[in-house]
């Protein structure tokens, strides 16, 4: 009988390695702390996602819910999660309704994802964003959610507190939790597919509504 | 489970199978593929296009080159802890509530995941773009089990739906353009009807729709991996579409296929990648959408997370020392679209899953060298260096390509040049005149003769002549058989050029000229292994050439520079330094470097980045250029 299949790779990469290599120092002298103001950090990042298609709305706590009635339109059945701060939200009325998802899949209360395929948009906020490469970083924190509910509906509203703005990737990622399941958002989805044209929207929401909020 | 034997003696390296090997020859498949115009119209428009980007998003991050230095430190890393960082990963998963699954070869992998797809009771699954499970024929070994695999990226939805292969790592379907793609979808899509149109947008709608309904039911997903973190388990798929969110999220039941070579050892080392990746491959700041999942979170996303790890001759490439860094590929395509050989020839002549400069090196590696059909991919080059300068973890794939034709001529091809007597081949009036060739020769046996590269850097050339005096100075080192690594270089360095057009094929056709050109009048060669060899065999219109490379390298020498600077190339590293960016130019056709993501997946991308930035200044190479000793006359900016 021959050795199990891990015991086999292991021996062969062992095998393999029988010069045994040194692993170099890994010179990290790329750039890891921003020299920029807020400014213009946040500056970049707006500059940025509206490269990428998003649109892109400066708010404050008293601004942001007619803002997001605005984005929402008169009509709408929207989602968010748990723990997201209701005060940020419009007034519900008759045709606009928020539905709050329980973060947990499992429970009775969870939207499928039939309805979350019907609803027609969700709001929610953001754990960090990069202004360098215009990326918002959801990571299933309460006032995120679980990610099929940014993922389903076509329209995402999402909102980034200024504090969360940093420049660099490793200023960014150093402000995850490794383990959570995170997804990082540079514009809509998009393909370049057919002769490199880009086409905005396939799969995932086809509108990002950012609302910079502070 | 744990490793009892292990440091044992001689474990004989076990090469890959599947989809690695190409059908027939290059040489052949190139032939084929040049027929096709419109194959070679897109994968022109394709390769100029994402290079341009690429070097406008480069060369916006003033630390480019540190990002580089590391990225490239960090797979050394990888390959020399490979074993006790894949351990360690399995553990991580494991503790996160995935399953771990470890795969020899093509049929374990296939056999693995078939078993966990039927234990689902399902016979319909979706995927995510894959290299990984493209290079073990996975779709092809569900579809033998009653399993519909059903590819849900656009692009590999077109090769699908079409019956075709995916011709480019991030664009797969750029050889099919729009009205084909109509067609296709018309005729493949239930419910697709005759108002389908073909453009772009309205493609894309039809694919939304099409797929929506999959993601919405389907209990098993399929995916690849770009990255593996070693000491927290998470996983990551990098694309545009949202169709690997979709794959990632929805069904019950998630299966990633990963090379063994895809882990990094922390979490932080994303940082480094996650610019690295989307800047070389699609030429955007940042693609769309990047998951990041650690085995299984309770409450979302999948209930069941397995990971199969795929040797399949990956522990054969790390057995060699030399050519082991091909393993730190992170599937990006840049050096694919700075190809002058790959932009002519197309992706499918390769034959492999991976094209290209790096499928030239890992391809034969991956099945071995002696594997005869993809022995000619080494020589697939014109070691113009192009696909160094723009490799975000710096694999020197021309000194790869030099040692694999080494490796090649030790086993079989050397026994036959060895065998077979050298046919002198004396003037060749089909060449155009032995004149235009005698200037460059010159250059060559100058080399062959001291191996010292102290002849002045002036003249163009002797630029002409260097890049390929310096890999056959790197073959000579390796095999005694004197002069005709030399030759063979000067040889391959006019492939691209014979490549370019039906016509100049022609040449290489009429009695091997371009063969005895470069073999030259010292006779060092009669036998050619590799691309002339192929083509001569291959070629069958016996057309005298209207001109000669020298000629032809005169009348287009002007053009190249300029395309070079525009696109924002100069000189590379170390190994193309000084000199050769005049030999760059000898790759004649398309040479600038430029570029394109990755494998397992960097979906084909948005164009998004304006890039505005940087288009002449800025750029990313400019730091080593500097550094190569001494001029540079293209390209060189300030
Ligand atoms: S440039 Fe080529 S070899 Fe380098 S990482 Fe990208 S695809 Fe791999």
């Amino acid at each position: 009988m021959s050795a199990d299949a891990k015991t086999q790779i292991l021996e062969r990469l062992h095998g393999a390695l029988a010069d045994h290599p040194q692993a170099p120092e890994v010179p990290r002298g790329y750039r890891h702390t921003s020299e920029l103001s807020r400014e213009e950090i946040v500056d970049m990042l707006e500059d940025r996602l509206v490269d990428y298609k998003a649109n892109v709305f400066r708010e404050t706590t008293q601004t942001v819910a007619d803002r997001i009635a605005t984005q929402l339109g008169a009509s709408a059945r929207y989602v968010i999660p748990e723990g997201l701060d209701t005060a940020l939200l419009p007034e519900e009325t008759a045709a606009r309704r928020a539905i709050v998802d329980p973060n947990d899949g499992r429970k009775a209360s969870a939207l499928t994802v039939r309805d979350l395929n019907r609803v027609d948009a969700v709001v929610t906020s953001s754990t960090v964003s990069c202004a360098q490469t215009g990326t918002i970083f959801l990571s299933g924190r309460p006032d995120e959610g679980r990610r099929a509910i940014t993922l389903v509906p076509d329209h995402h509203i999402c909102i980034v507190p200024l504090d969360t703005v940093v420049e660099l990737i490793p200023e960014a990622m150093s402000r995850v939790e490794p383990t959570a399941p995170t997804t990082m958002i540079s514009g809509p989805s998009a393909t370049s597919d057919i002769e490199l044209e880009r086409v905005e929207g396939v799969h995932g929401p086809r509108t990002l509504d950012v609302i910079l909020l502070g | 489970m744990s490793v009892t034997s292990l440091g044992m003696p001689a474990v004989r390296p076990v090469h890959g199978q599947g989809n690695l090997h190409a059908q027939v020859a290059f040489p052949k498949a190139a032939k084929k593929e040049l027929q096709n115009e419109q194959m070679r119209a897109n994968i022109r428009h394709a390769t100029h296009t994402i290079r341009h980007k690429r070097a406008g998003v480069v060369g916006e991050v003033p630390d480019w080159s540190e990002l580089r230095d590391a990225g490239s430190a960090i797979k050394e890393t990888v390959m020399a802890h490979l074993p006790e960082l894949l351990e360690q990963f399995e553990q991580n998963v494991v503790a996160q509530g995935g399953v771990v699954h470890w795969a020899r070869d093509a049929d374990e992998a296939n056999a693995i995941v078939t078993r966990l797809v039927q234990e689902q009771d399902t016979t319909d699954v979706i995927k995510v773009k894959s290299m990984a499970t493209q290079e073990i024929g996975l779709d092809e070994h569900l579809a033998e089990h009653g399993i519909t695999a059903t590819e849900t990226d656009l692009a590999e939805l077109i090769v699908q739906l079409g019956r075709d292969k995916p011709s480019h790592i991030l664009v797969p379907a750029i050889h099919k353009n729009r009205e084909e793609i109509r067609e296709i979808f018309s005729r493949e899509m239930p419910g697709v009807t005759d108002e389908l149109t073909s453009e772009p947008r309205v493609l894309a709608e039809a694919a939304r729709q099409h797929l929506r309904e999959k993601f919405l039911t389907s209990k098993v997903a399929i995916s690849g991996a770009n990255f593996g973190i070693a000491d927290t388990g998470t996983l990551s798929v990098v694309e545009s579409e949202g169709n690997g969110r979709m794959c990632l999220t929805l069904p019950e039941t998630l299966i990633t296929v990963m090379g063994i070579e895809k882990l990094l050892p922390t979490y932080q080392d994303l940082e480094v990648f996650f610019q690295l990746l989307p800047r070389s491959s699609t030429g955007e700041r940042m693609n769309p959408y990047t998951s990041l999942w650690t085995g299984v979170t309770p409450g979302d996303g999948p209930k069941n997370f397995h990971v199969v790890l795929l040797d399949n001759g990956r522990s054969a490439v790390l057995s060699d020392p030399k050519g082991r860094s091909a393993l730190h590929c992170i599937r990006c395509s840049a050096c694919l679209n700075v190809c002058p050989v790959y932009e002519h020839a197309g992706g499918h002549s390769y034959g492999s899953t991976y094209p290209g400069p790096i499928g030239a090196i890992l391809s034969p590696q991956l099945t071995g060298i002696t594997s005869e059909k993809n022995a000619s991919l080494p020589y697939a080059s014109s070691l113009c260096g192009a696909c160094y300068q723009v490799c975000p973890v710096k694999i020197n794939i021309p000194d790869i390509l030099v040692h694999l034709r080494d490796e090649d001529i030790r086993t079989q091809h050397g026994q036959r040049v060895d065998q077979s007597a050298p046919a002198p081949a004396s003037q060749d009036p089909a060449v155009g005149g032995q004149d235009d060739w005698r200037e460059e020769k010159s250059l060559t046996q100058d080399e062959g003769r001291g191996g010292q590269d102290t002849s002045p850097r002036e003249g163009s050339l002797q630029q002409l002549g260097s890049r390929a005096r310096r890999a056959g100075r790197r073959v000579r080192e390796a095999v005694p058989s004197r002069g005709l690594p030399t030759q063979m270089d000067a040889m391959m360095k006019g492939a691209s050029f014979v490549m370019s057009s039906g016509q100049r094929m022609a040449m290489a056709e009429r009695g091997l000229p371009l063969g005895r050109v470069v073999a030259g009048r010292d006779h060092a060669i009669g036998w050619l292994p590799g691309v002339v060899g192929g083509w001569t065999d291959e070629r069958n219109v016996p057309e005298p050439p209207r001109e000669s490379f020298r000629n032809w390298w005169k009348k287009h020498e002007g053009e190249t520079a300029e395309r070079l600077e525009r696109d924002g190339v100069s000189g590379a590293e170390d190994p193309v330094s000084a000199d050769d960016a005049a030999a760059r130019h000898s790759a004649a056709t398309g040479g600038s470097p430029a570029d394109g993501p990755g494998d397992d997946e960097p979906g084909a991308g948005p164009d998004a980045v304006a890039g505005a930035a940087s288009e002449s200044t800025g750029d990313p190479e400019r730091d080593n250029i500097e550094r190569g000793e001494g001029r540079q006359q293209n390209g060189g900016r300030a």
